[in-house]
């Protein structure tokens, strides 16, 4: 569409301008609004760029996009497909195929409802109250953003490995984290920890504290105040970050891989199992799994795209328009 | 219900928000709150309505003392500057949500609460709107709708921070207005905060002048404005002339030339005269003890507003009046002026 528009001159699209809102706007008025819109359409071509610019520009960026994007997508479910659908479905219903699905899955689970309740928390805090050490804070909750996903493992091979801080007493007491699932949730929970707190505290410290005293002041307890009035002020939000944080911790390779053993059939992920079936040359297996990796980032992409559009639409907090 | 705040103190930082401030306020006042911005008027309303704490102080309410409950166990009505209204909830939900969060054991049934809500938004004569979300309202119905949501809990007080602030002045004024009918219909101890003093004169029935942190005066709105305490009230209140004069053994010097006004018991030394602008007489040219040139005159209704430059300190002092148009001015003509009702405070600095 926007192509299409790019190659129609200046003038045609001032008529195309002038004409659909003759159509859309009762007689009276017509003239006047046609008259604003054609002024608009002009003002617009002063700012825009020459018609065969904007062209190279689009066509840069969507072969870009092609190159980068598409073809790599493409290129995932070709592979996975390429021995036919049989082969395929046979891939995902081998027994380690379907551990490392069920078990990020769970990962998955654990991780992102336990992120949604510390990221409520600690966006609530740092935007609805004053304190001090609240810059701090929010440095600390972008330190998994910042460090090497291997790094985040690693800590925890220090913290819990058989030589590490905790290691011995661990053991002692017969307790597996490290190559087991505590072990991999801990490790994504950290990774993934800043989606639901960053998507959230912007859009708290926007909607301010005034609705809350009012709730209180009408004699509402803390948590009814939250759970009617800060809640569903913040539901898109919300569920924009749970689902980012969602596609993360399903995704998560680097910290995982450290943490995870590699024991086949137990603590594999997913992602741990692509690489390991793609090392064993075993492609259509391989694609197989990623394919599924593949489908999820195309439908997180759409839920977001919606939320992000409810989003917009939430942000026009009354007071604003008068 | 009555209220009363005593010592109460209120700092942010270095900064004293409320410094020892004393207040009272009887049953069924319609009280303002009345001060330039950063005066701590808010900071007081909203330590009475529980929002804020003071660093020291008491708060009673009822001879009950308030500051050992929260703004949520206080019943006390508060209306926002900016409505603060439910952005996710329809106006009749919005003005139920006091009755529906109240504990179980006196929560009223289903049909109560609809009801009482329908009556609330007759009150305020907006029951069309009761489906309708805030985001739909304009700004003068978002506010009627936030004082019916804050008088659906039955609060004991009501309290309202710069109610007008945020309207255009055309709704401002009607409001002002119904705001009045609806006390003197329902009554209950109200205490409204505004930096406005038409607004504040015109709907209280006492004034409280504030100026930073500090309660400068507190009386009827005549009496403020006729009897102002302190130099800041005078300046505040209603348009003045202020004049740097010289008190001395009784008599006032401006620019060392004796006026032909006394001293009304005013500290010798450094002062100021304030003079309304329609308590400045006019006459011919060699009467009254100032003289001055008139600039320029705008005539509306029935007075004509004389921008005026005082002859003698160099001829820079130039002051606006008021005057009947009895006499119409000519600009360029020399008059004889003669304060009527006049004030002298000590300059401060």
């Amino acid at each position: 569409m926007s192509t299409q528009t790019s190659f129609v001159t200046p003038a045609a699209r001032l008529q195309a301008y002038a004409s659909t809102a003759d159509l859309a706007v009762s007689p009276p008025s017509a003239r006047k609004v046609s008259d604003r819109a054609r002024q608009a359409a002009a003002s617009r071509d002063l700012r825009s760029e020459p018609g065969p610019i904007r062209f190279i520009i689009i066509a840069l960026a969507l072969s870009f996009l092609t190159i980068f994007v598409v073809l790599p997508l493409v290129v995932v479910f070709a592979s996975a497909f390429s021995k036919g659908i049989n082969a395929y479905f046979a891939a995902l219903a081998e027994p380690e195929a379907l551990s490392a699905i069920k078990l990020t899955l769970l990962v998955a689970a654990i991780s992102v409802s336990l992120n949604l309740v510390f990221g409520v928390i600690a966006a609530w805090a740092i935007a609805k109250f004053d304190f001090s050490g609240k810059t701090f804070l929010i440095t600390l909750i972008d330190l998994p953003f910042s460090v090497s996903p291997v790094i985040s493992g690693l800590v925890f091979v220090l913290l819990f490995g058989a030589q590490g801080y905790w290691g011995t007493w661990l053991q002692a007491h017969d307790i597996h984290i490290l190559f087991a699932v505590p072990g991999i949730a801990l490790a994504t929970i950290f990774v993934t920890f800043p989606f639901v707190a960053r998507s959230l505290i912007p859009l708290m410290q926007e909607q301010g504290t005034q609705e809350e005293e009012a709730a209180i002041s009408l004699g509402a307890s803390g948590l009814q105040t939250f759970f009617r009035v800060t809640l569903p002020n913040i539901k898109w939000g919300l569920l924009y970050g749970v689902l980012l944080c969602n596609a993360r911790a399903m995704g998560e390779f680097g910290a995982v891989s450290v943490v995870s053993g590699h024991i086949r059939g137990e603590t594999n992920t997913m992602p741990l199992l692509v690489e390991i079936l793609y090392n064993e040359y075993q492609f259509v297996a391989s694609f197989a799994i990623a394919s599924l990796l593949a489908m999820l980032a195309l439908i997180t992409l759409v839920v977001k795209t919606v939320l992000e559009q409810r989003l917009d639409e939430g942000q026009t907090p009354e007071g604003r328009s008068e | 219900m009555t209220i009363e705040v005593k010592n109460i103190v209120k700092k942010f930082g270095s900064f004293a928000a409320l410094d020892n401030v004393d207040l009272k306020v009887g049953k069924g006042e319609l009280l303002a709150l009345l001060g330039p911005s950063g005066s701590g008027k808010t900071t007081l309303l909203r330590i009475i309505a529980g929002l804020d704490w003071p660093d020291a102080g008491e708060v009673t309410i009822d001879g009950e003392d308030a500051l050992g409950h929260g703004a949520s166990e206080r019943h006390v009505g508060f209306v926002f500057q900016h409505y603060a209204l439910f952005r996710h909830m329809t106006v009749f939900e919005n003005v139920a949500f006091g009755l529906r969060v109240q504990p179980r054991a006196v929560r009223k049934d289903e049909a109560t609460i609809r009801a009482r809500v329908k009556e609330l938004l007759d009150l305020v004569q907006l029951d069309w709107l009761a489906n309708r979300y805030p985001s739909q309202l304009s700004g003068g119905q978002r506010q009627r709708i936030a004082l019916a949501r804050a008088l659906a809990i039955e609060p004991r007080i009501l309290l309202l921070d710069e109610p007008f602030g945020a309207l255009d002045a055309k709704v401002r004024k009607e409001l002002r207005q119904w705001l009045r009918s609806l006390h003197s219909e329902i009554h209950v101890t109200s205490i409204f905060v505004t930096h406005d003093q038409e607004e504040a004169l015109e709907v209280a029935n006492r004034v409280v002048v504030m100026d930073k942190g500090r309660i400068e005066q507190i009386g009827t709105p005549g009496d403020v404005y006729d009897n102002p305490a302190t130099a800041f009230v005078h300046g505040f209140i209603g348009e003045s002339i202020v004049l740097p004069v010289e008190v001395a053994g009784g008599s006032v010097r401006l620019g060392g030339q004796p006026l032909n006004i006394t001293a009304d018991g005013a500290a010798p030394g450094a002062s100021k005269l304030f003079v309304r602008r329609h308590d400045m007489q006019i006459g011919p040219a060699g009467t009254g003890s100032l003289e001055g040139a008139v600039r320029h005159v705008r005539s509306f209704g029935p007075i004509q507003r004389a921008e005026i430059a005082l002859s003698g300190g160099e001829g820079k002092t130039v002051i606006e009046i008021d005057a009947p148009r009895d006499r119409e001015l000519q600009a360029g003509e020399i008059i004889g002026l003669q304060p009527r009702r006049y004030r002298i405070f000590a300059a401060q600095d």
